[in-house]
C-alpha cells in the first residue's frame, strides 16, 4: 500500500460557543480527486484552512508523503507543494494579473518573465489570460482562472478548491473539470469541496462528509446516488418545496430599456434590460457573480435611480423614486448581502425590522418612532418564518447566516409586496433554512405577489420559477419558461464558456 | 498570549464602564506625569478634580463649571450628530469663531441703541455664522466630493486669521486707545450675555446647552431622522436602502453642528469673554471632540463629559497657580483622556481571551 | 510696496526650502495610506518631532543628533496610533485626531524650556561648480541636506512601490487586506511598519521646521502643516512623484504670500496669511474628482476574525 499524500488525523478547532471540527481524520492519495462534501456551516473552510496554514488546529496531526506536516502559515503550506483557489478574498482588484499572481508565490520570477510564465501556462491548460489586465475588469470565471494559474505556476502536489464552480456557467465548468482531470492524470491530487452533488458525481473519486464539524462517512460518489448523499450531508430529510399552480394575474412590474450605469469603481452597468413579471408569477434570473445582479437589484429598490419610464409598477413610471417611495407603492426587495446592506449587522432586530418596515406597517407617527409596534412586527417576523434568536433586542450579528436570512426575507414577505425582488435568497444558508426560504417564496407567489429572484443557484431557480433569464455582462437573454430548459440551454443564456477553451491534453 | 474575540453584540455594560475606566487610567497616568515634573501626584490629581468642586473656594469655582462647561457641550452635542453618521466634522473651532464674529458683529453694528431686540438678533446671527461656515465642508462634499476633515479644518485656521482680521481692523474698539479687541460687550446691555441667577454661572450659553442635549436624546432615540443618522454611521449601505438620503444627512449633521458651534461663540463673546479678540478662542472645539467621544457620543453622556472636562480646565488653572503645573500639562492630560478612551473602547466590542497553547 | 524687491531667484530658492516639511510629512503618509491606513495625526507627530529634534539639537549641539532624535519621536507617538488602530482596533479617524491633540499638548509641555533660544545652525552643502552655476546653482544647488533628502525620499518611495516586492506586498495590503492575509502576509505587522515609517517622515518634516525654515521653537509652530501634508496625499492620487509637485506648489503660495507681506502688499496680513490653506481647500475641490487611486481598504479595520 502506497503513503497517502495527505493523511489528517483527529483534527479539532474549536471557536466559542462551536466546534468548527471535531476529530476530522481522511486520506488523500497522490492523483486523487477527493471531494470534501458538506453543508453550509459544517465545518469544510476551517478544515482546509488548517491544510493551508491560516488556522491552527486546537489537537490532531497532519502527514505530507508521511512526514509529520503543521504549516505555520500559507507560505509554508505553498513551500510543502500545498495550493489553494479561493472562493472569494484573494485577489487585488486594483492590481494587474502578474502582480496578483506574483502575490500568490514564493519566489516569483520578474514581473517581465513571469508574464510569459503565465501565458505558456494558461496555454498549456487552456485557461487564456492577459497578465496586463487589471484583475478588477475581470469576469468572475476570469478570477477565478488569475487564482488557478496561480497555483499551478507553483507545481503543487495538492491542489484545494473551494467551490470553484459557483462562478462558473455550466460549459465553463465542464472546461474546468477537463483542466482539473488533466492534472489529476499528472499525480497531482486535488481537494474539491462543494456541496452539489452531481459535480462531485461526475469528477470525484473519493468523498468525504462533513456534518457539523464531524466526518460523518466516505464514499465513493460514482457509486452513490445523490440522494444517499444529500442525506449524509443533511442527516435527515426534508419536506422539498411545494408548488402550487396558479395562473399569472397582470403584468405587475414592467422594466423597459433599463440602462444604468455601476455606483461602483469595478461594477457592471445594466445595458437596455427588458422584461416584465406578472402577479403570481415568479420569474428567475440565473447568471454567475458580478455580472450586473446587485445593480440590477439596487435599479429595483430604488438606491439607483434612472429614467422615470424604465421601471413601472402596475403601470405607474417609478424609476425616479427613491426606496421609501417604492416600498409604499408596494415593491419591495432583499438584497444579497446580509450584514451590511439588508441589515445594519448591531443594530438590534427590532431596529433591523424599522428599516424598512417603517412605512408599510406604519411604524412612525409624525415623524417619530412607534417603538413598541416595531417591536411587535419584529415578534411577528420572528415568530413566523422561525427565526431562532432570544428576542427582538438582539443585535443582527449576533444571528447565524440562515436565521438572519430568514429574518430579512420575512421582513419583506409579511408586508405584503405587490412585487418582491430578491437577490441570492439562500446564499451560505443551511439547507433547511433554504427550504423554508424557498416555500415562502412560494407562498407568496400563489397569493397573488410578482416575485424576480436573482440567483446564482440554478437549482434553485429551476425549483421555483415559472420563467427564467439569465444576466450576462449587464444584458438581460431571452426570456423562457423554465419548464423543460436543458443544461445546455442554461449556459448558453448565461454566456456559454466565454472565450474558454479546452485544454490541449 | 492575548486574543481578541468578537462579541456577538456590542456590550452594553462596558459601553458605559469604559469611559469612567478610562478616566481613571487617565488620573494614573496623569499622576504619574506630574510625578514626573516633580509634582505631588495626589495633590496634583486632588487640586484638578477636588478643589474646584469641595475646596475652599468652592463658590468660586462651581459656576465656572457651567460657564465652560456649557460651549464644549453646545459644540459636542453637534459634532455627535456627525461623527453617529460617519460625517466628520474637526473644524467645531472655527464655527465658533466665525459664530462669535457674527454674534458681536450685530451687537457692535447696533452700538449704542439699547434694545430688547438685539440679543435675540446676535443668537440668530451667531448661530447662522457658525451654520454657514460650516455649510463650505458640507456643500463641497456634496458639490465636488471634497474631504470634509481636511477643508472643516483648513477652514479654522482661516477663522483665525479672520478674527485677528476682525479684532485689529473693522471690529477695533475706537475709544480702545489703539489695542486691539472690540468694544466690551458686558458694558452695552442689550448685548451682554448676563448671568441669569447670579452666583450660579447660569447664563443663556448655558440653558442653549441642556436644550441641546434634550433636543438631541429624543432626536436620537425617537425619532427617524435620528434613527437615520445611525444607521447611516453603523451601515451606510444598509441606510440608502432603507431610503436615506446621504446628501440630506451632510447637511443636516454639518449644518447643526456649525449652528450650535456658532451659538456657543456668540454666547461666550458676549458673556465670558466680552470682546473680540485675537486670542478670544481656547480651543473649545478641539476639545468638543474629546468631550463627544468620552460620552459616547450620547447627549446624557456628553452632559457629564462636558462638565468633567470643564472640571479640569477649572482645576488646572488652580494647579497651575498653586502648585505650577504648566498648562500644557493639562492640556496632554485631556489628550491622554480621549487616547485610553479609544483603547479601552475595544472591550466593548471585543472579549479578551487567553488564547490557548497553539499546537502547531 | 515694492514688488521689485522680490526675486525669483530667491523666491525658487526658498520655495524649496518651505516645500521641504510638508513633502516629508506628505511621503510618510503616503506610505501609510498604500498600507491602507489613515492616520489623521501627522499634525500631531510634526509638532513632536519639532520639538523632539530642537531640544536634542540645542543640547548636544548637533543638529544631525537632533534630526534622528525628531524621527524616533515621530515614530514614537505613531507607535501609539498603531495601538490604537491595529491592536485595540480603534476608529481611525478618531484615533488620529486623538494623536494630534495629544501631540500639540506633549510638544508644548516638553518645549517649555526652549522658547527663545536658538538652535545650532545647519551648513548648507556648498556644492563646488553646481552651486556657482547662475540662477539655477542658487536655486537647486545651495540647500542644506535635508533637502535633497526628501527629494531622494520622492524618488526612493516610487522606486520602491512600483518595482519592489516589500512595495507590492505593503500595496497589497492597502488593497485587499482580507486577500493578503488568506495568502499568509501579516498584515498588522506590515501596517505597523507603515506607521511607524509615516511616523518618523513626519517628525523630520516638524524638526525641518523648528530647526532649519524658522528656526526656533514657539507652541503649535506647524501651524496646520500636518493637514496639508494629508491633503498633499489626496492631491497627488497617492503618488509619489506628483506628492513633489504639490510641495512645491505649495511651498510656492507660502513663500509668496510671506514675500508679499514683506513687500507691504495692500491688503491685511491676515488675509494673506489665510491663503496657503484656502489654496489647500481649493486644489482638494480640483482633485476631488480623481479617488480612482485610493487603496482600496484605506481606514478599514482588519480583525482576522478566524
Amino acid at each position: 500500500m502506497t503513503t497517502p499524500l495527505l493523511s489528517i488525523s483527529g483534527l479539532t478547532k474549536a471557536y466559542p460557543g462551536v466546534v468548527a471540527n471535531d476529530a476530522v481524520s481522511f486520506d488523500i492519495m497522490e492523483g486523487e480527486v477527493h471531494a470534501l462534501l458538506g453543508e453550509n456551516g459544517a465545518g469544510k473552510s476551517t478544515l482546509v484552512k488548517m491544510i493551508y496554514g491560516l488556522v491552527k488546529p486546537d489537537s490532531g496531526a497532519m502527514a505530507l508523503h508521511g512526514a509529520p506536516y503543521a504549516p505555520p502559515d500559507p507560505h509554508a503550506a505553498r513551500k510543502a507543494g500545498v495550493a489553494m483557489v479561493f472562493q472569494h478574498f484573494s485577489l487585488f482588484e486594483a492590481m494587474s494579473v502578474a502582480e496578483n499572481v506574483a502575490l500568490g508565490m514564493e519566489e516569483p520570477p520578474r514581473l517581465r518573465d513571469l508574464a510569459t510564465r503565465i501565458k505558456d501556462v494558461s496555454e498549456t491548460y487552456g485557461l487564456p489570460l492577459d497578465p496586463g489586465r487589471i484583475v478588477g475588469d475581470l469576469s468572475a470565471g476570469e478570477r477565478q482562472r488569475v487564482e488557478i494559474i496561480r497555483c499551478l505556476l507553483q507545481d503543487p502536489r495538492l491542489l484545494i478548491m473551494d467551490e470553484p464552480t459557483s462562478v462558473l456557467t455550466p460549459q465553463e465548468v465542464e472546461i474546468l473539470f477537463q483542466t482539473l482531470r488533466k492534472l489529476s492524470a499528472e499525480g497531482v491530487a486535488i481537494l474539491y469541496i462543494s456541496h452539489k452533488l452531481e459535480e462531485i458525481r461526475s469528477l470525484c473519486d473519493q468523498a468525504t462528509i462533513l456534518r457539523q464539524g464531524q466526518n460523518v462517512g466516505t464514499c465513493l460518489p460514482r457509486e452513490t446516488s445523490a440522494r444517499e448523499m444529500a442525506e449524509m450531508m443533511v442527516g435527515s430529510s426534508f419536506a422539498a418545496p411545494e408548488r402550487a399552480s396558479r395562473a399569472p394575474g397582470e403584468v405587475a412590474l414592467e422594466i423597459t430599456g433599463l440602462s444604468v450605469a455601476s455606483p461602483s469603481a469595478f461594477g457592471t452597468a445594466l445595458k437596455d434590460i427588458h422584461l416584465s413579471v406578472q402577479a403570481g408569477e415568479i420569474l428567475g434570473l440565473g447568471g454567475v457573480a458580478g455580472n450586473g445582479q446587485d445593480e440590477l437589484l439596487a435599479a429595483l429598490s430604488g438606491e439607483l435611480p434612472s429614467d422615470a419610464g424604465a421601471i413601472r409598477l402596475n403601470g405607474t413610471p417609478i424609476g425616479w423614486l427613491g426606496p421609501t417611495a417604492r416600498r409604499e407603492l408596494g415593491l419591495l426587495a432583499a438584497p444579497e448581502e446580509r450584514l451590511g446592506h439588508a441589515a445594519a449587522p448591531d443594530m438590534s432586530l427590532t431596529e433591523n425590522a424599522f428599516l424598512t418596515g417603517a412605512q408599510r406597517e406604519g411604524l412612525t407617527a409624525r415623524g417619530f418612532i412607534r417603538w413598541t409596534a416595531a417591536r411587535a412586527f419584529a415578534r411577528a417576523i420572528i415568530e413566523r418564518f422561525d427565526v431562532r434568536t432570544p428576542g427582538p433586542d438582539v443585535a443582527a450579528r449576533a444571528l447565524s447566516g440562515g436565521n438572519l436570512q430568514k429574518f430579512v426575507i420575512g421582513r419583506e414577505v409579511l408586508q405584503r409586496p405587490r412585487v418582491l425582488v430578491v437577490n441570492q435568497p439562500t446564499w451560505g444558508v443551511d439547507a433547511a433554512a433554504a427550504a423554508a426560504i424557498r416555500q415562502a417564496l412560494l407562498d407568496l407567489a400563489a397569493n397573488g405577489a410578482a416575485i424576480l429572484c436573482i440567483s446564482q443557484d440554478l437549482d434553485e431557480l429551476m425549483e421555483i420559477s415559472d420563467r427564467f433569464g439569465a444576466l450576462n455582462e449587464g444584458r438581460l437573454s431571452e426570456i423562457r419558461p423554465a419548464q423543460g430548459l436543458s443544461v445546455e440551454e442554461i449556459g448558453l443564456m448565461m454566456g456559454g464558456a466565454h472565450g474558454m477553451e479546452v485544454a490541449h491534453v | 498570549m492575548l486574543k481578541l474575540e468578537k462579541r456577538p453584540q456590542p456590550s452594553r455594560l462596558w459601553t458605559w464602564v469604559t469611559p469612567l475606566l478610562a478616566v481613571v487610567i487617565t488620573m494614573l497616568a496623569g499622576g504619574a506625569l506630574f510625578a514626573a515634573l516633580g509634582k505631588d501626584p495626589v495633590e496634583a490629581i486632588a487640586t484638578i478634580f477636588w478643589q474646584p468642586l469641595f475646596g475652599e473656594f468652592a463658590f468660586y469655582y462651581r459656576p465656572q463649571l457651567l460657564i465652560k462647561g456649557a460651549p464644549l457641550i453646545l459644540i459636542a452635542i453637534g459634532l455627535s450628530l456627525g461623527f453617529r453618521a460617519g460625517i466628520w466634522n474637526i473644524g467645531a473651532e472655527g464655527q465658533y469663531i466665525v459664530g462669535a464674529l457674527t454674534g458681536a458683529g450685530v451687537g457692535l453694528a447696533f452700538y449704542p441703541t439699547e434694545s430688547v431686540l438685539i440679543f435675540p438678533l446676535m443668537v440668530l446671527a451667531g448661530a447662522l455664522g457658525g451654520w454657514a461656515w460650516a455649510m463650505i465642508p458640507a456643500v463641497l462634499k456634496l458639490r465636488f466630493g471634497t474631504n470634509e476633515i481636511l477643508v472643516s479644518l483648513m477652514l479654522v485656521y482661516v477663522a483665525e486669521q479672520l478674527l485677528a482680521a476682525m479684532a485689529l481692523g473693522p471690529m477695533k474698539n475706537p475709544e480702545g486707545m489703539g489695542f486691539p479687541g472690540s468694544r466690551n460687550l458686558r458694558q452695552y446691555e442689550s448685548a451682554h450675555n448676563a448671568e441669569l441667577i447670579t452666583g450660579t454661572g447660569m447664563h443663556w450659553g448655558v440653558v442653549a446647552a441642556f436644550i441641546a442635549v434634550i433636543f438631541a436624546y429624543v432626536l436620537l432615540t425617537r425619532h427617524s431622522l435620528g434613527y437615520h443618522i445611525r444607521l447611516t454611521g453603523q451601515a451606510p449601505r444598509a441606510a440608502r436602502f432603507a431610503g436615506v438620503r446621504p446628501a440630506r444627512l451632510v447637511l443636516v449633521c454639518l449644518g447643526t453642528a456649525g449652528a450650535l458651534a456658532g451659538l456657543a461663540g456668540m454666547f461666550e463673546v458676549s458673556g465670558p469673554a466680552g470682546q473680540v479678540s485675537i486670542d478670544f478662542n481656547v480651543g473649545y472645539g478641539f476639545t468638543a471632540i474629546i468631550v463627544a467621544f468620552l460620552g459616547r457620543l450620547h447627549p446624557l453622556g456628553i452632559l457629564l463629559a462636558g462638565l468633567l472636562m470643564a472640571l479640569t480646565y477649572i482645576g488646572g488653572e488652580i494647579a497651575q497657580s498653586n502648585m505650577g503645573l504648566p498648562a500644557a500639562a493639562i492640556q496632554l492630560f485631556q489628550g491622554m483622556l480621549l487616547f485610553f478612551l479609544l483603547a479601552v473602547d475595544v472591550l466593548t466590542n471585543y472579549r479578551i481571551r487567553l488564547a490557548r497553547r497553539e499546537v502547531a | 510696496m515694492d514688488m521689485g524687491s522680490i526675486s525669483p531667484e530667491l523666491l525658487l530658492a526658498s520655495l524649496m526650502v518651505a516645500a521641504t516639511p510638508i513633502l516629508l510629512a506628505a511621503l510618510g503618509e503616503l506610505v501609510v495610506e498604500r498600507a491602507g491606513v489613515l492616520n489623521l495625526g501627522v499634525e500631531g507627530m510634526m509638532i513632536t518631532g519639532a520639538i523632539c529634534g530642537f531640544a536634542v539639537a540645542v543640547n548636544s549641539g548637533s543638529p544631525a543628533i537632533g534630526f534622528v532624535a525628531a524621527a524616533g519621536g515621530g515614530a514614537v507617538l505613531a507607535l501609539l496610533f498603531a495601538l490604537l488602530t491595529q491592536v485595540a482596533l480603534a476608529n481611525q479617524v478618531a484615533s488620529g485626531l486623538a494623536l494630534t491633540l495629544f501631540g500639540l499638548g506633549l510638544s508644548s509641555l516638553l518645549g517649555q524650556g526652549y522658547v527663545g533660544i536658538k538652535p545650532p545652525p545647519v551648513a548648507k552643502l556648498d556644492i563646488p561648480l553646481l552651486g556657482d552655476i547662475p540662477f539655477l546653482g542658487r536655486v537647486l544647488f545651495s540647500h542644506d541636506l535635508m533637502v535633497y533628502l526628501g527629494l531622494a525620499l520622492v524618488g526612493l518611495i516610487w522606486w520602491v512601490l512600483k518595482y519592489s516586492r516589500a512595495g507590492l506586498i505593503l500595496r497589497a495590503v492597502g488593497e485587499n487586506h482580507d486577500a493578503a492575509h488568506a495568502l499568509g502576509y501579516k498584515v498588522v505587522r506590515i501596517r505597523v511598519m507603515a506607521i511607524l515609517f509615516g511616523g518618523a517622515c513626519a517628525g523630520l518634516g516638524g524638526a525641518y521646521i523648528s530647526l532649519i525654515r524658522v528656526p526656533q521653537w514657539t507652541e503649535g509652530m506647524t501651524a496646520g502643516a500636518g493637514w496639508i501634508a494629508l491633503a498633499l496625499v489626496v492631491f497627488a492620487s497617492w503618488k509619489a512623484g506628483r506628492v513633489l509637485l504639490g510641495a512645491w506648489l505649495f511651498g510656492g503660495v507660502t513663500v509668496l504670500q510671506l514675500n508679499l507681506q514683506a513687500a507691504g502688499f495692500a491688503i491685511p496680513v491676515e488675509y494673506l496669511s489665510m491663503s496657503p490653506y484656502l489654496i489647500t481647500i481649493l486644489v482638494l475641490v480640483i482633485m476631488a474628482g480623481d479617488k480612482s487611486r485610493a487603496p482600496a481598504s484605506l481606514g478599514r479595520i482588519f480583525h482576522a476574525s478566524q
